[in-house]
């Protein structure tokens, strides 16, 4: 559904930009996995295409906020950054496929590298409302890129942090680290959101401990629904065949094992209707 | 007041101009979560092709200066699963519905007809001679006014006669009235302008190409103008022909340009991606502003534009005239 929210407050959470806004449709429908749209820009912009948001937290106040968190990265995010509180924003969400829950209390281990973190803390509230043990492993290239550390240590039974230059945690990439938590904490599950290259080292190791991962893919999207056909990624179906998939309805969350990371940004060449693959049925 | 917004393609009667652009409604059902279908005047699909495509590498998309470029490569589930699951779809619910084909040869445009000629739930059958990003790029029909011709020719010998054949026409040509000419003789009922002209952008960052497809179809507000030019000139020439007027089309005034230089109905494309509901919000707008303006029918204000200078529109004429018994 689409809500003009107003911005409740902004902050600076590490690196990163978050803002509160009250959209109390989206906080209503949300549950974890979820993200959501938004038109930048202003009325009169020239830019055209939606920008698609992680959702950090959700809250009833106000008849439900949301807190969306982001990086500046160009002209969009870096007008994003500079609304205020009572300015209004164009919201579509929730929108995509959440994360799967156990049905049964489970060890979760939950991974995330930059701001791909922010979608995991929703996640972990509704893992540990039914009684499943938490741990994250939090990474980023620096430790003011390492979001919500003081976040998961609050609600994790361990938090493990690493960071590519040593400024904080361990050093190392979050997939360094991941073995061992996986080992120690005995874990039935891993959650994951990060860059393309982080998910497919995560999916790997998850593999090698034979359990399942759920990956929330970051891929670039126009519109979020589904119609504009740009965020597609190859994907195992059950089927067994691979078809270019679209992240923003078909995911953002996929098994980790079901996507074919090493083929991002190809086609390959099995994949359904692939060119030259297949018959063609041109008489 | 409210004003009659009813349109003709051909003989088949719209309840309203504003249609979805072909490759921005997906299957539909992605923006009937949204609102319900039946307020458009017609949806038009992607473009289907006889076997399923996976389409063009990512990235797909860039953004542009009011605008962004796509290199999609008609991405599609083939005309098997189009007809098993998402047309019927579509009839069922009574949605009025465009198809887009696309096809590489003459025969694969036939076929495809063929398979369409007797699908219930097809209301008009729009030909896409001009996608940019079909692999073959030796064979964009849409620039060449006797290629494009062969394919509307078979494929309106091929579909029922009460199912409109419109033609797709593509900007970059050095001649779109030609084009449009040789379209129409061939059989076309109408006309659909303005595909995406090519475009490229580039990364600074990476050095490369934004697109994997290296040039994409430039769509939004940019384009606006140049549909314009294409619908006004089309008009001009051919004043008879339904003209759909497709290009950058984000609000009603921009239709209503549209509507100004020619066109009977509207198509908007990356306008949805901004905003779920543009098709909705822009048949109002078009409405509030032909009302304003002391229209009572859309079909008054199609073309209008052409007037010579110094003349009063029609519309006002006839107002005045039957108000003096």
């Amino acid at each position: 559904m689409q809500v003009t929210g107003t911005v409740l407050t902004t902050r600076r959470v590490d690196a990163y930009h978050a803002l509160t806004v009250v959209a109390p449709g989206i906080a209503e429908r949300y549950r974890p996995g979820h993200f959501v749209s938004v038109a930048v820009g202003g009325p009169h912009t020239s830019m055209v295409t939606r920008r698609a948001l992680s959702i950090h937290d959700v809250k009833a106040d106000y008849g439900g906020t949301v807190e969306l968190v982001f990086t500046t990265r160009g002209p969009g995010t870096a007008w994003l950054a500079e609304r205020r509180a009572r300015d209004t924003l164009d919201l579509v969400g929730p929108l995509g496929r959440p994360f799967p829950l156990p049905r049964d209390p489970a060890h979760c281990v939950l991974v995330g590298s930059e701001y791909g973190s922010a979608v995991l803390f929703p996640l972990a509230d509704a893992l540990l409302a039914r009684g499943c043990r938490v741990d994250f492993v939090l990474g980023g290239a620096g430790a003011e890129r390492v979001f919500g550390a003081m976040r998961a240590r609050r609600m994790a039974t361990t938090t493990t942090l690493t960071t590519e230059d040593g400024s904080l945690g361990l050093r190392g990439k979050v997939t360094d680290a991941l073995p061992s938590v996986i080992a120690d904490t005995r874990a039935d599950v891993v959650y994951a959101c990060a860059p393309m290259e982080t998910l497919r080292s995560v999916t790997a190791v998850a593999m090698e401990f034979d359990i399942p991962v759920q990956a929330a893919v970051e891929e670039s999207m126009a519109c979020g629904i589904g119609v504009c056909m740009t965020c597609v990624l190859p994907v195992i179906g059950d089927d067994g065949a691979t078809r270019m998939v679209r992240a923003c309805v078909e995911g953002p969350v996929f098994r980790g094992e079901r996507v074919r990371f090493e083929d991002v940004g190809t086609i390959p060449f099995d994949a359904l209707g692939a060119p030259g693959g297949g018959a063609r049925h041109v008489s | 007041m409210s004003v009659d917004m009813r349109t003709f393609l051909a003989h088949v009667e719209l309840a309203n101009p504003i249609t979805t652009a072909a490759g921005c409604a997906s299957s539909g059902q992605e923006l009937s979560q949204f609102f319900d279908l039946h307020r458009l005047g017609a949806l038009t699909t992607r473009s289907i092709t006889m076997a399923p495509r996976a389409g063009r590498p990512t990235p797909r998309m860039a953004e542009t200066p009011s605008g962004m470029l796509n290199a999609v490569g008609l991405q599609g589930p083939g005309i098997e699963a189009f007809l098993e699951r998402e047309l019927p779809w579509l009839a069922q619910r009574g949605i009025k519905t465009i198809v887009s084909i696309g096809g590489g040869t003459v025969a694969e445009y036939s076929e495809l007809a063929r398979r369409l000629a007797d699908a219930p739930g097809v209301t008009a059958l729009e030909v896409n001679l001009s996608c940019p990003n079909m692999e073959d790029r030796g064979r964009v029909f849409a620039r060449e006014g006797s290629a494009a011709a062969e394919v509307i020719a078979s494929v309106r010998s091929i579909m029922r006669y009460d199912v409109p054949v419109v033609a797709k026409l593509a900007p970059d040509v050095a001649d779109i009235v030609a084009v449009a000419r040789a379209c129409v003789d061939a059989g076309a009922d109408a006309l659909s302008m303005i595909n995406n002209p090519l475009g490229m952008a580039i990364d600074t960052e990476a050095l490369r190409p934004s697109l994997a497809a290296v040039t994409g179809g430039l769509s939004g507000p940019a384009i606006l103008p140049l549909a314009v030019r294409c619908v006004w000139q089309v008009h001009a020439a051919l004043p008879g022909v339904p003209l759909i007027g497709v290009g950058g089309v984000m609000s009603g005034q921009d239709a209503f340009q549209l509507v100004l230089a020619g066109a009977c109905a509207v198509g908007v494309g990356t306008a949805l991606f901004h905003d779920p509901y543009a098709c909705l919000r822009i048949e109002r707008e078009l409405e509030d502003l032909l009302r304003a303006r002391g229209f009572q029918r859309l079909a008054d204000a199609v073309g209008l534009a052409h007037r010579p200078p110094g003349s009063a529109p029609r519309h006002l004429l006839v107002d005045t005239e039957e108000s003096t018994p």
